[in-house]
C-alpha cells in the first residue's frame, strides 16, 4: 500500500487516534526498560502520525523504493517515537515494540540505520540535515519528486553543522527538503541551555521558507503540511512548539522530561492514567 | 581536458610552490583527469568540495559534468553530510578538501555518517604531510593516523600521477569509504607504464638485501632514487611500496622485512600512528624481530616556509634517506 494523502482529504480524527495508539505503543516500550526518552517520543508523537498516516509517500512492502519520500530522525533518540510509527506502519512487527532498549534488540534507544524504514544513524547530534541535503540533491540528479522530511530539534540547532546544511540548502533552492524543528524547549543539561530563540527568524535570514505552529495541534500540523508542498524554490522550515510529555500529564510536568526513569509499577500507573484519560477523551 | 582550460580554473595557494617535482615527468592534474573521463561511464558518480575545487584539481569534472557537482562552500561537516545523503541515493561521491579539514574537523561526520554505515564516499584529501608551505594549520601530517582509527575505511597514499589515476579508477570500483591523499597540480610520473595498482596490496619495486626500505606515498619516487645511490655506495637497497594504508599488506611487509637484513620505513606523515606504526606493529605480531628505523615528519608541528626547505629540513628527500641509511652500517 502506498501511503500519500492527496492534501484536503486528512481526517483528523483518524490521525488523532493514531497519535493516540504511537503514545500508547511508547508508554509500553518505556517500560520494557523502565525507561526511555519518552518525553521527547510523546512531544512528537502527532507530527509523526501525520508524515506516516497522510504525507509521507512510501510502500511497507518496497522500503527501497527509489521515489519513496525519506524522513531522516536526526535526533537518534527520539527512535522511541520512530519505532512506534514504524510498527503502525507495519514496516516493523507490533509485537517487537516491547524489545526496545533490552540487548540484542533491533529498537535500539538511539537509532542505527540497520533497523528498516531507518534512513540514518541518528544520535551524534547535527548530522541529519547534511544529509538531508545530500539525499534531495541525489533525488535532483535523478529527475525524482520524492521529498525529504528532516526532524531536528531546538537543542540540535546548536551544532554548526545544522547551520552550514541550512545554508547549503538554500543556495541548492531545495524546495522538496522539509526539516521539521521539534522545539520543546528540553536539552541534556534542563530547559534552555542555550536560548535559541527567536527560532523562525533564524530560518527565515538562512533563506528558508518558514512556518510555525502548535506542533501538537493535528489541523495545524497537516495544514502547514500541505502549505510545505509549494514549490517556490526554498526549502521549507516548520518549527513545531511541542510540549514534552505531551499526553501524559505525570511526564509533562516532570522536570527530568529528557530521559525518564522510573520504576515498573510507577510505569503502571501511567499507563493505567493514560488509557483513562484517553478513554474518557474518546 | 586541455591545459590551457585547465589553467583556466586553477592557481595555487597563496604563492606556494607545487609539493613535488624534480625533474621527472610530470602529469597535470591526474586525479581531476580521471575522474572526469570515470564520469562518462559511470552516471552515478558525482562531485563535492568545500571551497576547494580550484586546489583540489577536481574543476576538469565539475567542467564535464556541472549537473553532477555541488560545491558546498567552507563547511567541511556539510560536505561529508551532504556526500552521505548522496550516496544513499545511490550515488558515488568524490568530495574533495584539504586534508587538514577532511580529518580534524569532519571526523565526527567520516566516523559515523560514512564509515559506520559503510558508504560508499570517497574523500580525496590535498596537502597531505609536507606538501605546502603554509604550516601547521594546513599540513595534514597525522592525518592516516586519524583515518586508520576509523573501522571499515579504506585508505590510501599514492606516489605519482600513474598510481592516482589507476587509484582513482579502483576506488570507484570499490564499494566502501575511501580516503585518498591527493598530491595535486604538475604530478611526476614515477612508475613505468603498464604499473599495476590494486587496493590492499603492496609492491616491491627493488630487490635488496642489506636493507628494505619500506614507503609510502612521495616518499617512494624518494625512495627508489635513494636506492640507486646507495648502490653506488656498495649498499643493496630493496624497496616496498605500500599505497594502501588500510588494509594493510602484512604479508607482504613480513615476507619483504624477513628478506633484508635492516628495515627503514619512510613516509609523508609523522612517524607516530603511521606507515611506521604498522610496519612495527606487523612485525611484531608476525614474530620478527629487527631494528626498524623511522624516516618521517617528527612528532610536531611544522613552520611555514618554502616546501623543498621543510622538505630537506625534515629529512624527506632522497639526499636524507641516503644519509640515514648510509650511517646505519
Amino acid at each position: 500500500m502506498l501511503r500519500n494523502s492527496p492534501p484536503g482529504t486528512a481526517d483528523i480524527g483518524a490521525l488523532e487516534r493514531k497519535a493516540t495508539q504511537l503514545r500508547r505503543h511508547m508508554l509500553t516500550m518505556a517500560r520494557g526498560q523502565g525507561q526511555g526518552y519518552i518525553g521527547q517520543g510523546l512531544g512528537i508523537a502527532d507530527a509523526l502520525a501525520a508524515l506516516y498516516f497522510h504525507e509521507l509517500r512510501y510502500d511497507p512492502h518496497n522500503l527501497d523504493w527509489s521515489d519513496r519520500d525519506r524522513f531522516l530522525l536526526s535526533t537518534g533518540h527520539y527512535s522511541i517515537a520512530l519505532w512506534a510509527a514504524l510498527a503502525e506502519a507495519g514496516i516493523l512487527p507490533i509485537e517487537e515494540l516491547v524489545t526496545y532498549g533490552a540487548d540484542n534488540s533491533r529498537l535500539e534507544m538511539s537509532t542505527l540505520d540497520t533497523t528498516p524504514g531507518v534512513e540514518m544513524i541518528g544520535g551524534s547530534l547535527g548530522h541529519g540535515l547534511g544529509q538531508g541535503v545530500g539525499q534531495a540533491l541525489g533525488l535532483r540528479v535523478d529527475k525524482s519528486d520524492a521529498r525529504v522530511f528532516v526532524e531536528l530539534s531546538d537543542g540540535e540547532m546548536q551544532e554548526g553543522s545544522t547551520w552550514e546544511a541550512a545554508m547549503s540548502a538554500s543556495h541548492f533552492k531545495l524546495d522538496g527538503l522539509v526539516a521539521l524543528i521539534d522545539c520543546n524547549g528540553i536539552q541534556a543539561d534542563g530547559p534552555v541551555v542555550l536560548d535559541m530563540e527567536p527560532v523562525a527568524d533564524k530560518w527565515r535570514a538562512f533563506g528558508w521558507e518558514t512556518f510555525e505552529i502548535n506542533g501538537n495541534d493535528m489541523t495545524a500540523i497537516v495544514g502547514v503540511l500541505a502549505d510545505a508542498r509549494n514549490s517556490n524554490g526554498k526549502p521549507k522550515a516548520i518549527v513545531l512548539r511541542t510540549l514534552p510529555g505531551k499526553g501524559v500529564p505525570r511526564i509533562e510536568t516532570s522536570e527530568k522530561s529528557h530521559f525518564f526513569r522510573i520504576d515498573v509499577a510507577q510505569w503502571d500507573g501511567i499507563i493505567a492514567e493514560f488509557d483513562k484519560t484517553v478513554g474518557a477523551a474518546q | 581536458m586541455s591545459g590551457a582550460a585547465m589553467e583556466a580554473g586553477r592557481t595555487l595557494a597563496m604563492g606556494q610552490d607545487e609539493a613535488v617535482g624534480g625533474g621527472r615527468q610530470s602529469v597535470e592534474a591526474p586525479f581531476g583527469r580521471a575522474l572526469a573521463r570515470l564520469g562518462k561511464s559511470r552516471p552515478d558518480i558525482v562531485g563535492l568540495t568545500a571551497d576547494l575545487g580550484k586546489y583540489t584539481d577536481i574543476l576538469p569534472f565539475r567542467d564535464a559534468f556541472p549537473e553532477r557537482f555541488f560545491n558546498v562552500g567552507m563547511a567541511e561537516q556539510n560536505l561529508v553530510a551532504v556526500a552521505a545523503g548522496l550516496a544513499r541515493t545511490g550515488k558515488v561521491p568524490f568530495a574533495t578538501t584539504y586534508g587538514v579539514f577532511a580529518t580534524r574537523r569532519a571526523y565526527d561526520f567520516v566516523a559515523i555518517a560514512l564509515a559506520h554505515s559503510n558508504l560508499d564516499v570517497k574523500i580525496v584529501a590535498g596537502l597531505p604531510g609536507l606538501t605546502t608551505g603554509y604550516g601547521g594549520t594546513h599540513q595534514a601530517i597525522e592525518d592516516l593516523a586519524l583515518m586508520r582509527m576509523i573501522p571499515g575505511l579504506t585508505i590510501i597514499d599514492p606516489c605519482d600521477a600513474t598510481e592516482i589515476e589507476a587509484a582513482t579508477e579502483a576506488i570507484a570500483e570499490h564499494r566502501g569509504p575511501v580516503y585518498m591523499r591527493l598530491l595535486r597540480g604538475s604530478v611526476p610520473v614515477v612508475f613505468e607504464p603498464g604499473y599495476r595498482f590494486e587496493i590492499g596490496k603492496a609492491r616491491r619495486l627493488r630487490e635488496g638485501s642489506d636493507v628494505g626500505i619500506i614507503s609510502t606515498g612521495f616518499m617512494t619516487e624518494r625512495a627508489l632514487d635513494a636506492a640507486d645511490a646507495l648502490r653506488k655506495l656498495g649498499i643493496s637497497a630493496g624497496v616496498l611500496h605500500v599505497p594502501t594504508i588500510k588494509p594493510f599488506d602484512a604479508k607482504a611487509v613480513t615476507e619483504f622485512s624477513a628478506s633484508v637484513d635492516r628495515i627503514v620505513t619512510a613516509e609523508n606523515h609523522v612517524v607516530v600512528g603511521g606507515l611506521a606504526s604498522l610496519v612495527v606493529e606487523t612485525l611484531f605480531d608476525a614474530g620478527i624481530a629487527k631494528k626498524v628505523t623511522r624516516i618521517g615528519l617528527p612528532d610536531r608541528y611544522i613552520e611555514c616556509g618554502a616546501v623543498p626547505t621543510l622538505q630537506a629540513k625534515y629529512g624527506l628527500t632522497t639526499e636524507a634517506i641516503v644519509a640515514k641509511i648510509a650511517a646505519l652500517s
